[in-house]
């Protein structure tokens, strides 16, 4: 989104390095986010797509013999500064995971989850409302409205998927960031993941990973191309598709490896 | 080629053929001994739940009771039942001499004087009357009506006298004999009589027992199981912890009992022969066992569910609590379950810390001195009587009871609330 023509940098990351133990995983990384747009990060298995994402909300934290340097800056803040709460961060900066992940729970519970913690509602009939909105952002509240009470791990793939995002919106985070969401859906479930987060990016900065290229294409404004934990290219979808300027990044999109 | 083919196949298939029969035997042997070591404990066991009783007519004679005219019913306790009890038995034959008489009296259980007590204080209008009362048979002659006695022996062999034979044998035929359900064994605690001892006493205590093993192993097992799975670091030193957690369980109950010999007992001055210590030694057995139990059901649930509390912003103690550590309860609590119930199998720690001593009173709190039910098992197999045979089995039989019901409730607890994510 151009704001006087200029571009909204959301998220804005410098010299990031991560390591698992003694080994490097990403070299160097500096890309930009900008704001109500979606961000693709593609590249072949292993390039450290995931990593950079799970740094973005600070998610490399779990793993013990994680590190991770540099800095990156999201609303003029470090986040890798050790004055950054992570709890807060974390409702800021939603996540959607590879594989669907409700909590074993109902779908009521699910939604209602990180509102209760973070304290957002006052009343029974706000949390009703906030599930509705999240639901209806998720555009799964038609198939579950007379459901709502029943286990959320009884729905099908790819509503379970939907409802891993509106579990993620419910707490109106401002980036949402998808590792490979529709990875373990089938095409038609992936089409209606893929519509929605067209929607979504109206209202959130959307950061995804995906292995499909041809998603990257569909769904994302900006594409960057990871390879061997190093970012090799980064632009506008459009431009990386159609005219990249690395051979490397040519080689991917044809499909030459990968 | 072909041919070569065909007989690798066949071999194949015979290999599966024989692995298969294998594993049959296998089950079939095991079911075998399982049936037998039933059969046998059953067979032994259940006539324990019959007691042999002697119809023996008394009368309330007021005179031999000492009591005066219009006796208040503080005089009737008070009153003198021996003499009459006595009387009772002795006229079951006219004839008898002295000695005679004694054989006469030790034909009932020590107790005849309470039981016809007790009949006059149920209903004090018997005074002056006779009735026939019940009384509890000896254990020998309870063994002889239930046909686990010798008779052929020679009589010096035996501890029933021909003349005590006869008589029983006149009193059969005249159908003053009686077997009836044995509510004694429930509700008795222990006796040097086979006839009068009952489980009433290690049931409690075992019961005592348990509720202080569970009250204090649960708590500290899944505090020490959460924090080591998900809290702690991972470094040489917790995993210096999780060796010596699994050392622990492997520790010999023994030594456990040791330990409560010495630091409970002999530094703390803890009551001897306590259900409190026996429990607080029980605990620090059951201990390791649910840590390990807590901890695999706490590794059982994915990460995944760990990851999506945490990307909501939970905190590590949110997580937890709110997700984690309810899905792993069910198999924390069959985990509990199953240590428990060894628990309540164990006998040399408690025969260590004194609660193999002879207590024939039924305990009211894990602070009065009580036996359990495996020690009560040993008690008894090691005395003599033959009374006590069909005892020991029957004490197995309400152990294995207890186990069975403990077990099969840890089952139902995984099955109905282990939850299933996608």
């Amino acid at each position: 989104m151009k704001k006087n023509g200029v571009k909204m940098i959301k998220i804005n990351s410098k010299n990031v390095d991560v390591y698992y133990g003694k080994k490097q995983a990403l070299f160097n990384i500096n890309l930009d986010i900008e704001e109500n747009q979606v961000t693709a990060l593609i590249g072949p298995s292993g390039c450290g797509k995931s990593t950079f994402l799970r740094c973005l909300n600070r998610m490399n934290d779990v793993i013990d013999i994680c590190r991770v340097k540099g800095q990156i800056i999201i609303n003029d803040f470090d986040i890798n500064d050790k004055s950054c709460d992570v709890v807060r961060l974390r409702e800021k900066i939603g996540m959607v995971f590879q594989k669907p992940n409700p909590f074993p729970k109902t779908i009521y519970e699910n939604i209602s989850y990180g509102p209760t913690i973070h304290g957002m509602a006052q009343s029974k009939n706000e949390m009703d409302e906030i599930v509705e909105t999240s639901l209806k952002k998720a555009a799964l509240w038609e198939e579950v409205k007379d459901r709502l009470h029943e286990p959320g791990t009884g729905l099908s793939g790819g509503q379970q998927q939907r409802l891993c995002i509106a579990r993620a919106i419910s707490v109106k985070p401002e980036v949402i960031l998808m590792d490979e969401p529709c990875s373990a859906l089938d095409p038609i479930a992936t089409a209606q993941i893929e519509e929605l987060i067209d929607e979504l990016k109206k209202d959130h900065t959307i950061i995804i990973v995906t292995h499909s290229m041809a998603q990257a294409a569909r769904v994302s404004q900006n594409t960057g191309f990871f390879h061997l934990g190093e970012l090799i290219e980064h632009g506008s979808t459009d431009k990386i598709f159609k005219n990249p300027e690395n051979k490397k990044t040519q080689d991917y999109i044809t499909g030459r490896f990968g | 080629m072909n041919k070569n083919k065909e007989q690798l196949l066949n071999k194949r298939y015979k290999a599966e053929k024989r692995f298969r029969l294998y594993g049959q035997s296998a089950i079939f042997m095991a079911l075998l001994f399982l049936t037998i070591f039933i059969f046998k404990i059953f067979s032994t066991g259940y006539s324990a739940f019959q007691k042999t009783w002697l119809i023996v007519p008394v009368t309330f004679d007021a005179e031999l009771m000492m009591l005066e005219q219009n006796p208040s019913k503080e005089d009737l306790k008070d009153a003198d039942y021996y003499d009459i009890a006595l009387k009772s038995m002795a006229d079951l034959d006219p004839n008898a001499n002295e000695d005679q008489e004694n054989e006469l009296k030790r034909m009932v259980s020590y107790f005849f004087e309470r039981e016809i007590k007790r009949e006059l204080l149920n209903d004090p209008s018997l005074i002056g009357k006779t009735k026939d009362v019940y009384l509890t048979a000896s254990d020998d002659l309870d063994q002889v009506f239930k046909g686990n006695y010798p008779r052929d022996l020679p009589e010096d062999q035996r501890r029933v006298t021909d003349y005590q034979l006869k008589i029983f044998d006149q009193l059969v035929e005249l159908g003053k004999v009686e077997s009836k359900f044995n509510l004694s064994f429930f509700t008795y605690p222990d006796s040097r009589e086979a006839e009068l001892a009952g489980i009433a006493s290690s049931f409690m205590g075992s019961i005592f027992s348990i509720l202080v093993c569970l009250m204090i192993a649960f708590p500290v097992a899944v505090l020490a199981a959460i924090y080591l799975e998900e809290f702690a670091p991972k470094n040489r030193f917790t995993d210096f912890i999780e060796v010596n957690i699994n050392n622990l369980a492997a520790v010999p109950s023994i030594v456990f009992g040791l330990l409560g010999l010495g630091i409970l007992l002999a530094v703390f001055q803890l009551p001897r022969s306590t259900p409190l210590v026996g429990g607080i030694t029980l605990s620090l057995m059951t201990l390791p066992t649910i840590i390990i139990a807590c901890r695999a059901s706490l590794k059982a649930v994915p990460p995944s569910i760990r990851e999506a509390a945490l990307a909501m912003g939970a905190s590590k103690m949110q997580t937890t609590m709110h997700h984690t550590v309810p899905l792993s309860m069910p198999g924390t609590l069959s985990g509990t379950i199953i240590g428990l119930a060894q628990a309540l199998g164990e006998t040399a720690p408690l025969i260590l810390i004194g609660m193999v001593a002879f207590v024939n009173t039924i305990p009211g709190s894990p602070l009065d001195p009580a036996a359990s039910l495996p020690v009560q098992i040993y008690i008894w197999a090691e005395s003599a009587e033959r009374g006590f045979v069909e005892k020991v089995s029957a004490c197995i039989m309400v152990l294995l009871g207890f186990l069975i019901i403990m077990n099969l409730f840890a089952q139902i607890i995984r099955h109905k609330f282990e939850k299933k994510w996608s």
